[in-house]
């Protein structure tokens, strides 16, 4: 990596009863997008607190631009937070928002107002300098609250579920909005999330975050096609996850059967030996679906299926199968040419997928089928 | 349906009732008598004029309007002394405290209103007079070679009233505390301000209904009170409802005594309105917000 704004050294944090950061270590390059992906409860939060200064590390060190911030408050950190609910100021109008932090480092009006209104004009909001922050649309309410931080040049941008508050449509464009935004300033930006297409979206590097530990730390593409970890693998992106136990394996391949019998083959990740619980993921645009077995790709195992439900989604339509022997689920992303739009409930299909595009894991203490 | 818009009015005219009962049978009519009273001047048994001689004898004679200073002097005082010492309290409560501590706290500043003001104020007496648990103390250790007198100085009076309304400066604190949202505090910490400018910038503007309802709420009951300047003050307390007390009930004097209490009344509101004025805010809004 080139200059790292923000290195984390085994940080750790525990509560009474629970580790929430679990010695993490990791470093985001200066001026890129980085994201922490994980459920709630991962610990994702405590991270973003502790980074921002909330809360102290209980061991491990947080260096930020190349200092240290053992001891150093929220006040003097080169860090600013958009927070999950904004916290815009209601005593406030939209240019003292933007111009509260300068006014903190003692700056004059003059140059005050200057440079909150440059700010506005740059998140597209000139003239709403003299509203009310209940004037604003949400949207509006989002760009204020990182103008109010960029204006400060941080360092680091610290952003925590900040489109977690709005509606879909609006959440979708301001996912947009918020890269084009990073691109445009080219400060380093640290989200944190729980929806897996905001971090695969916006992000340069995620780190997939699990019992306050990266499972995985990669670009979107590592993570969506090389999970290394069978959470990664069931949390980034659909997943069709099947539990079983290794029969054979080949070189790199592993077949491996189901408790009632479902045999599949997916490449091996990790130590497996035959014999050995596993989860497998086949990922439902890897599956090829037909109604002839001339139609399949050669050389593919061939399974069969029963279309149990069609989940129409436009480009991201899918069909539900029960696989015909076990009917276990078994989800498969539709073709765009409309080549399925007049399949039924309950068609017999056939459906195939290239083994080395699936994956297979040791399975986790507790997993099952 | 005539007959049952016409229920409705009945129903809230009987909703409203008990109101304007109230309202006029303790309030308007009282008040409407002692106008009266005090716009009267007696010139023989039984027989008044309507004069402005009450009014009159207020303004020439000094000791009264003396008084009558000296008590918004004293009340405003013990006001911001109730805030400085309430607001530190109400963060406490709404804001460091969670969950049973908080309410633990709050049912402590609670409970001394559980005794009758007046056994409250005797408390005080034994613990301050000469011969009273204070002084005694401060002799056993050797602080002061004879006991001293803490009745009767305007301090005794200023800590009487705070005590008397610290409950009632404290809750209104806490309901505009407990409405601010936590994040903006850490927003604006996260901005670089420091813990004063916080406090300045976020939550005195936030909470400044709260401090207005509970600053005009105390700042009337120390005006109105009668008993704790009495008690603690003796005979210097030179409070106006002593003065009101002895038209009435000393001198038999009505007409003077509803003169006094009008004056009182006018001084209320025009302390209440200046304080308004002088914080920016609107009287409506700020008992909305309480």
């Amino acid at each position: 990596m080139i200059t790292a704004d923000l290195v984390a050294d085994a940080v750790t944090k525990r509560f009474a009863d629970h580790t929430a950061v679990d010695a993490l270590s990791f470093s985001v390059a200066r001026g890129s997008f980085f994201s922490i992906l994980g459920p709630s409860g991962c610990g994702k939060t405590t991270l973003l607190r502790m980074i921002a200064g909330f809360i102290a590390p209980d061991s491990g060190d947080i260096v930020i631009g190349g200092r240290s911030m053992q001891d150093v408050p929220p006040n003097r950190r080169p860090v600013n937070m958009v927070f999950q609910q904004l916290a815009l100021f209601p005593m406030m109008t939209v240019g003292e928002n933007v111009a509260f932090g300068l006014a903190r480092r003692g700056m004059d009006r003059a140059e005050r107002t200057r440079r909150s209104h440059a700010m506005l004009e740059r998140v597209g909001l000139s003239g709403a300098a003299a509203k009310r922050v209940d004037e604003l649309s949400g949207g509006q309410r989002q760009r204020v609250a990182i103008a109010r931080s960029l204006v400060l040049e941080p360092t680091l941008l610290l952003l925590d579920e900040p489109l977690g508050a709005l509606d879909l449509k609006l959440r979708e464009h301001m996912k947009i909005e918020l890269k084009q935004l990073q691109a445009a300033f080219g400060t380093t930006f640290v989200y944190i999330t729980h929806d897996q297409s905001e971090a695969l979206v916006l992000s340069d590097h995620v780190g997939v975050m699990n019992h306050g530990r990266f499972e995985q730390l990669g670009t979107p593409q590592d993570l969506y096609y090389r999970p290394q970890t069978p959470f990664v693998a069931g949390f980034v992106g659909a997943n069709n996850r099947i539990v079983g136990r290794a029969t054979r394996r080949d070189g790199e391949l592993i077949e491996f059967s189901t408790a009632d019998g479902w045999t599949l083959r997916a490449r091996a990740h990790g130590s497996i030996v035959v014999g050995d619980a596993v989860e497998g993921f086949v990922r439902p645009e890897a599956a090829t679906l037909s109604r002839q077995i001339a139609e399949l790709p050669a050389g593919q195992p061939m399974h069969a299926g029963q279309v149990q439900s069609l989940l129409f989604d436009g480009a991201n339509s899918a069909v539900l199968l029960q696989e015909a022997r076990t009917r276990r689920e078994f989800r498969i992303a539709l073709p765009q040419t409309g080549q399925f739009s007049d399949l039924k409930p309950e068609e017999q299909v056939l459906f195939s997928f290239d083994p080395e595009r699936a994956a297979c894991f040791p399975a986790r203490a507790g997993a099952t089928g | 349906m005539p007959t049952s818009r016409w229920h409705g009015r009945l129903t809230l005219g009987l909703l409203l009732a008990p109101a304007v009962l109230w309202l006029g049978a303790l309030i308007v009519l009282p008040h409407t008598d002692l106008a009266i009273l005090s716009f009267r001047e007696r010139v023989a048994p039984h027989r008044y004029v309507a004069s402005l001689a009450q009014y009159k004898t207020f303004f020439t004679e000094p000791l009264y309007w003396h008084v009558f200073v000296r008590t918004a002097i004293m009340s405003v005082v013990a006001t911001l002394l109730t805030l400085l010492l309430a607001f530190p309290i109400a963060w406490i409560i709404a804001k460091l405290l969670k969950g049973r501590a908080s309410s633990l706290l709050f049912i402590l500043c609670l409970i001394p209103f559980w005794v009758s003001e007046t056994v409250r104020t005797l408390g005080w007496m034994i613990l301050l007079r000469e011969s009273g648990v204070l002084p005694s103390l401060l002799m056993k250790l050797g602080v002061t070679d004879a006991p001293i007198e803490f009745l009767y100085h305007d301090a005794t009076i200023l800590v009487g009233l705070i005590y008397t309304s610290l409950l009632f400066m404290v809750i209104p604190l806490i309901s505009s505390l407990e409405s601010l949202d936590d994040s903006l505090i850490e927003a604006a910490y996260d901005l670089g301000a420091g813990g004063f400018t916080v406090l300045r910038t976020i939550v005195l503007p936030h909470a400044a209904p709260g401090i207005t309802a509970g600053c005009i709420i105390v700042f009337m009951l120390t005006l109105g009170n009668y008993l704790t300047p009495t008690l603690l003050g003796g005979k210097n307390s030179q409070w106006f409802t002593e003065q009101i007390y002895t038209q009435f009930i000393t001198r038999f004097n009505w007409e003077e005594g509803a003169a006094f209490g009008f004056l009182l009344l006018i001084l209320s509101t025009v302390m209440v309105m200046v304080g308004l004025r002088i914080t920016g805010q609107r009287f409506g809004d700020v008992m909305r917000r309480t």
